[in-house]
C-alpha cells in the first residue's frame, strides 16, 4: 500500500487524537510526578503528646531561658522561655539550633582512647572504668613524683558549679595551672578593682540608659547577653534613646545605630579622652560626682610629697580635639558634638569590649571609657555602670590541701602571672614552646576548644602537640578533642543538671537551672561526676575535698536554700538590690572613685607587623550567624550565612573598593592574605562599609573538625591574628594585626 | 455556591515588620526552619537553591564610604491577595497546588498536588518560593527532631512560608474545644514572630481592630514590597529611612519619589 500525503496526515492526526483521548498522557504525567517525588526513604515524624520543659541555654555566655517542645521523648523545637528575666521569651539563631547539636553526628558517643597517630581519627571505644583508671594512674604518677604542677586545665568559663569543681579538683590535686577563656568583662573587672576599689563583675544598666556611646561593642552582634542587648536596643528605639557606634566597619550594630563614626582601629581610648577633654574644658562634667566622690581628678601631692598630675590636667594638656583627630581620623567638630551630646543626655553610658567581647582588650582603654562614665556621673547610678559582687559557693566543705598539693601550688604558674591574678591563657602556648620553666605533662580541657579559639592557631597547635597527654571532656568531636589522647564525653547541655550564673553585664543576680530535658542519648557522663570519680580514685587530699557521692549531691550543697526556687521556677532571681549610690560605695584607699593615671593616658596596643611589609590592618568581626566559641555553627546557622561571607568553601575578606582598587582587586577575586603569623587563601568582597586600609574577616569559620556541614568552610581568623600581651593586665589586648593582600 | 464567611467576617492574617528594629540576627530564619522541617545540605551557599521560607535580605543605600547604610529586610511569603484572591502564584498553578484561602487570607501550598512545574516560582515577584531540587536528607539521628505538625517535603515540589498554618489549625481546634468562636491574638503566632529577639515582627488579623497589626500597618513609614504590581501583599514593612522605603519598589532612575504612590 502506498502512503500518500493525505493518508499520512489523517493517520497522524488520528494517532494524536487517539492518544489524547486515551489515559496515556495523564498516566505519563502522573508517573512523572510520582517519579520526581520518589524518595529513597520518607520520614514521617511520629505523633504523640506534646510537652514543654524549661531549661537554660549555655551555648554562649548569654544564658537565656529556653522552653523545649517535646513530642513524647523526642525534642522537636527549642523556643525562648517566656518570663525569663534575661531574655523575656526571645531567642537567638544559635539557641534555636540546639536540637541539631543534640541529635547531630558530631556528638561523642562513648569514652574514646586514641589508637592511631594523634589527630588521625583512630579511636577505640573504652569503658568509663578503664578511662578513669588510666587517667588516675597517670595523675597519680605525676603527683607522687612531685610533678603535680605540670598538669594544666582549661575550662570554658570560670563560673558555675562545674567550673568551680574543675578548679577545685586542680587545686586539690596540686597545680596552679587552671585556666579559663577570658573576655572583655575580665578587663573591665580589673578597671573596677583599681577605680571603684571593688572586686566585682561589671553591670551595664542598658535598659535605663538614654545615650549609648559604644566603642566598638557589637551590641547587635552578640555582645554581653545577646538577646538581652537586642531587647535593650528595641527599648532604646522606642524611647528615642540615641546609640552612637564607633568602629571602623559598618557592622550590624553600626548600621542600626543613630550614628556610625568610623575610627582608625585601636585608637578608641584616644577618642574617649578627647570626649573627656571637651567635657572638662566646657565644664560639662558632673561636678557633684567629681568634686565630692572622686579622687585624682585634680592634681595632688602624694604621701611621699610627690606632685601628681591629675586627670583634668593630663587630659586638657594631651587630648585636644585636634590632637585626637590626628590619632583617630575623626573630625574635631564631630568629637566636640559627640561630647556635648553625651553630656546633655540624662543617662549617658559609654561601653567598651570590641565585637562580642571575646578578647579581653586593653586595660587602659577600659579605664579611659570607665573614666568617661565617671565624668558624667554614670557610675553606680541607674542607667550607668554598676557592680555586682561575685558570689562564692557557700555549701562546700573547706578544700583539703595535702603536702603534695601544697608543694604543687607553690610552683609558679605557666603563664608567669601572679597567683590569684587573672589567668593569661594567651601566654600559655608561647610559654610551653619557649621551654623555659617546666614542661606540661598533661592537659585537661573542659567545655572549650582552645585549639580553635585561641589566637595564633599555629603556635597553639605546636604547643599542644608537645603535651604528651591531653584529655578532652567535650561533648563534640571538636579540634581539641580530635587531637586528644583520651576523650571523656560530657552530657550535652540539654542532658545535664547545672547552675547557670548571672550572664555578663546583667544588672541582677540570677541563677538559671539547666536541667536534663532528655535522658542521655549516648554513653556519656556528667563532667561533674567524672571529676568526682577521678578524685575518689586518686585518694588523699583530693578525695577528701570531694566528699560527695555524685554531682547531684554536690550541686544540692552548692545551691543550698536556692535549690527549691530553682526547681519550682527554673531560675532564682535575687531581690532587687538597693538603688546604687555614690556614698560609701567606693572601696579604694581614698574611699572615693579614682581617676587613675592609666585612665588618662592613651597607650596604643602594639599590634604585630610593620607597616612597610604589611600595609593593611586586619580586624576580626563577629556576627550572630556564626558561632565562634566552643560551639561550632550547627547546620541551620551556617545556612543563614550570606554568600558574600562564604561561597562554597571559600571565605571572603571584606575590603573597601578603594583599597581593592589600589591592589587591582575586584569582587570575588582569589587573594592571598598574609599576616606576621599566618597565610591563607581567601576571596575579596568589596564593601563600602569599611574604612579604607582596613580588611575584615569573620570569626567562626575555618573549622577542621566536626562534620561536612561546617568543616573546611572559610578560614579561621585566629590563625591569622596573634595575641598581644597587655602591659597592665597581661591579658590579650590584640584588636587585629597588620596584613597584606596579593592576587592569588 | 454559597460564599463561605465566618460569623465575624473573614480574617486576613498578615504581618507588620519594623525594619528599624530588625537587627538581621537571623533568628526568624532558623525558627522557621526548625518549626517547618526545612531541609539543609552541606553546601547552602547557592542562595537560589537554598530553601529559606523566611529570608533576611541585606539592603544597602549604594552610597560610598562613609555615607554607606545597611538595612535588613526579613522576607516571608507575602501572602498576596491580588484582586479577589488572584495572587500571582495561585493564578498560574495548573494543579491547584497553591490556593488563596478567603477565610484566613493565607496562600496555601499542597505538596502532594504539586508536580514541580515551577510556574508559581516564575510568577512570584518576591522569590518567596523554593523548589526541592534534592532529596531532603537529615544526617543519621537528626530526623528525630522533625516536627510532626508539618509534613516533610519530597524532591520535586515547591514549598514556601505558610504563616505556620499548622499553628492556626491547632489554635482553631483549641478555640473550638474551649467553646470560643474567635482565635485570640496570641493563640496563633508564627514561629518567626515568636522567636524575634528584637520584637520587630508583629503578626495578627489585619481586619481585626483588636489586633496590633490593624493599627501598626497604618503608621507613617509603612509600605509594602513592589506595591505598584498590584499584588496586594499582606506583609507590611515600616522604616523611618526614606531610602529603605524607596528600595521596597523598583523605581526607574528617572522616577522621582513622588511618582511612587
Amino acid at each position: 500500500m502506498k502512503i500518500d500525503r493525505r493518508s499520512f496526515l489523517s493517520l497522524g492526526i488520528g494517532v494524536a487524537a487517539g492518544t489524547a483521548l486515551s489515559p496515556l498522557p495523564w498516566k505519563l504525567t502522573d508517573d512523572l510526578s510520582i517519579w520526581t517525588q520518589n524518595w529513597p526513604w520518607t520520614p514521617v515524624p511520629e505523633i504523640g503528646e506534646t510537652t514543654y520543659v524549661n531549661s537554660v541555654c549555655t551555648l554562649c555566655p548569654g544564658r537565656c531561658g529556653i522552653s523545649v517542645r517535646k513530642v513524647e521523648d523526642r525534642g522537636v523545637k527549642i523556643e525562648g522561655m517566656k518570663g525569663h528575666p534575661v531574655n523575656q521569651g526571645g531567642i537567638c539563631a544559635l539557641g534555636l539550633s540546639g536540637l541539631q547539636l543534640l541529635y547531630g553526628p558530631t556528638r561523642i558517643k562513648s569514652p574514646l582512647k586514641r589508637v592511631g597517630k594523634r589527630g588521625a581519627g583512630q579511636w577505640a571505644k573504652i569503658s568509663w572504668e578503664q578511662a578513669i583508671a588510666e587517667i588516675s594512674e597517670k595523675l597519680d604518677g605525676f603527683r607522687t613524683g612531685g610533678n603535680s604542677h605540670t598538669v594544666a586545665g582549661i575550662a570554658g568559663s570560670g563560673q558555675g558549679t562545674v567550673s568551680r569543681l574543675f578548679s577545685r579538683f586542680l587545686t586539690a590535686y596540686g597545680t596552679p595551672n587552671c585556666f579559663h577563656m577570658p573576655s572583655s568583662a575580665d578587663t573591665y573587672q580589673l578597671a573596677l578593682q583599681q577605680m571603684n576599689g571593688v572586686s566585682a563583675a561589671p553591670v551595664f544598666d542598658l535598659e535605663n540608659a538614654d545615650f549609648i556611646l559604644s566603642f566598638g561593642c557589637g551590641l547587635l552582634d552578640g555582645w554581653g547577653s545577646p538577646v538581652r542587648t537586642i531587647k535593650a536596643n528595641t527599648g532604646w528605639k522606642k524611647a528615642n534613646a540615641r546609640v552612637i557606634q564607633i568602629e571602623p566597619r559598618l557592622s550590624r550594630t553600626a548600621a542600626k545605630a543613630d550614628r556610625w563614626i568610623s575610627i582608625i582601629p585601636g585608637t578608641e581610648a584616644a577618642l574617649a579622652l578627647g570626649v573627656a577633654h571637651v567635657l572638662i574644658k566646657e565644664m560639662r562634667y558632673n561636678k557633684d560626682f567629681v568634686d565630692n566622690y572622686a579622687h585624682g581628678f585634680e592634681s595632688y601631692v602624694t604621701d611621699r610629697g610627690e606632685m601628681k598630675k591629675g586627670f583634668r590636667q593630663t587630659v586638657l594638656d594631651g587630648y585636644s580635639p585636634e590632637t585626637v583627630a590626628r590619632i583617630t581620623g575623626i573630625d574635631p567638630s564631630a568629637i566636640i558634638l559627640l561630647a556635648r551630646e553625651f553630656a546633655k543626655a540624662k543617662a549617658p553610658l559609654a561601653l567598651c569590649g570590641k565585637g562580642q567581647g571575646r578578647t579581653p582588650g586593653s586595660l587602659s582603654e577600659a579605664m579611659a571609657v570607665h573614666a568617661l562614665n565617671a565624668l558624667v556621673g554614670s557610675v553606680n547610678r541607674k542607667g550607668g555602670v554598676c557592680t555586682l559582687p561575685i558570689a562564692d559557693i557557700q555549701g562546700w566543705p573547706e578544700l583539703t590541701l595535702d603536702a603534695e598539693a601544697a608543694a604543687g601550688m607553690n610552683q609558679p604558674r605557666l603563664d608567669g602571672a601572679a597567683p590569684k591574678s587573672p589567668n593569661c591563657i594567651n601566654q600559655l602556648a608561647s610559654a610551653i614552646l619557649s621551654g623555659k620553666g617546666y614542661p606540661v605533662n598533661a592537659l585537661f580541657v573542659l567545655e572549650s576548644n582552645p585549639r580553635y579559639t585561641l589566637a595564633d592557631s599555629k603556635t597553639v597547635t605546636e604547643a599542644f602537640d608537645k603535651i604528651p597527654f591531653v584529655v578532652s571532656l567535650s561533648s563534640f568531636m571538636d579540634e581539641t578533642a580530635c587531637n586528644a589522647d583520651l576523650v571523656l564525653p560530657n552530657h550535652i547541655y540539654l542532658e545535664r543538671l547545672e547552675d547557670v550564673p548571672t550572664p555578663v553585664g546583667f544588672p541582677r543576680s540570677v541563677i538559671g537551672l539547666s536541667k536534663p530535658v532528655f535522658k542521655p542519648l549516648f554513653n556519656t557522663k556528667h563532667a561533674g561526676d567524672t571529676l568526682i570519680l577521678l578524685a575518689k580514685e586518686l585518694g588523699g587530699g583530693v578525695a577528701e575535698s570531694f566528699p560527695w557521692d555524685n554531682f547531684e549531691a554536690c550541686f544540692g550543697k552548692a545551691m543550698g536554700d536556692k535549690l527549691k526556687t530553682l526547681q519550682n521556677k527554673g531560675f532564682w532571681l535575687d531581690s532587687e538590690a538597693a538603688a546604687p549610690q555614690w556614698k560609701d560605695s567606693f572601696k579604694t584607699p581614698s574611699g572615693k572613685f579614682e581617676f587613675t593615671a592609666a585612665s588618662a593616658a592613651f597607650s596604643p596596643v602594639k599590634i604585630e607587623g610593620d607597616a612597610a611589609a604589611f600595609p593593611l590592618l586586619l580586624i576580626p568581626y563577629e556576627t550572630m550567624r556564626l558561632s565562634c566559641g566552643y560551639i561550632a555553627d550547627p547546620p541551620f546557622l551556617t545556612k543563614t550565612v550570606e554568600d558574600t561571607i562564604l561561597k562554597h568553601n571559600d571565605g571572603f575578606i571584606e575590603i573597601n573598593p578603594k583599597t581593592a582598587q589600589a591592589g587591582q582587586l575586584s569582587e570575588g577575586d582569589a587573594v592571598v592574605l598574609q599576616t606576621p603569623v599566618g597565610q591563607a587563601r581567601v576571596r575579596a568582597h568589596l564593601e563600602e562599609g569599611i574604612l579604607p586600609g582596613v580588611v575584615a574577616l569573620p570569626g567562626g569559620l575555618g573549622h577542621t573538625a566536626y562534620d561536612g556541614y561546617i568543616a573546611g568552610k572559610g578560614i579561621n581568623v585566629n590563625q591569622m591574628i596573634g595575641p598581644v600581651q597587655d602591659p597592665d593586665s597581661g591579658l590579650d589586648a590584640a584588636w587585629g594585626i597588620r596584613a597584606k593582600l596579593s592576587k592569588a | 455556591m454559597k460564599q463561605e464567611h465566618g460569623d465575624n467576617g473573614t480574617q486576613k492574617y498578615g504581618m507588620v515588620i519594623d525594619l528599624d528594629l530588625c537587627t538581621g540576627c537571623g533568628s526568624c530564619m532558623v525558627a522557621c526552619m526548625a518549626e517547618n522541617n526545612v531541609p539543609f545540605r552541606e553546601d547552602e551557599t547557592d542562595k537560589l537553591k537554598s530553601i529559606t521560607w523566611m529570608r533576611v535580605y541585606k539592603l544597602t543605600n549604594g552610597k560610598p564610604y562613609p555615607e554607606t547604610d545597611i538595612c535588613y529586610l526579613p522576607r516571608p511569603c507575602q501572602h498576596c491577595e491580588g484582586q479577589h484572591g488572584h495572587s500571582p502564584c495561585v493564578s498560574v498553578c495548573p494543579a491547584t497546588a497553591t490556593d488563596y484561602d478567603t477565610q484566613t487570607g493565607i496562600v496555601s501550598q499542597i505538596y502532594t498536588r504539586c508536580f514541580g512545574c515551577r510556574y508559581c516560582m516564575g510568577a512570584c515577584p518576591y522569590h518567596a518560593r523554593y523548589f526541592n531540587w534534592y532529596d531532603p536528607i537529615w544526617p543519621e539521628g537528626m530526623e528525630k527532631y522533625l516536627n510532626p505538625a508539618v509534613s516533610p517535603r519530597m524532591r520535586g515540589v515547591v514549598e514556601k512560608c505558610s504563616f505556620c498554618i499548622h499553628r492556626y489549625q491547632a489554635a482553631k481546634d483549641k478555640a473550638h474545644l474551649d467553646g470560643q468562636k474567635e482565635i485570640e491574638e496570641d493563640a496563633y503566632q508564627t514561629a518567626c514572630t515568636q522567636a524575634c529577639p528584637a520584637g520587630a515582627i508583629t503578626f495578627g488579623d489585619l481586619n481585626n481592630p483588636g489586633h496590633a497589626v490593624h493599627e501598626l500597618k497604618k503608621q507613617p513609614g509603612a509600605f509594602r514590597l513592589l506595591e505598584r504590581l498590584g499584588t496586594n501583599p499582606k506583609v507590611y514593612y515600616v522604616s523611618s529611612r526614606e531610602w529603605v522605603r524607596r528600595a521596597g519598589d523598583n523605581y526607574l532612575k528617572t522616577e522621582g519619589p513622588k511618582k511612587a504612590v
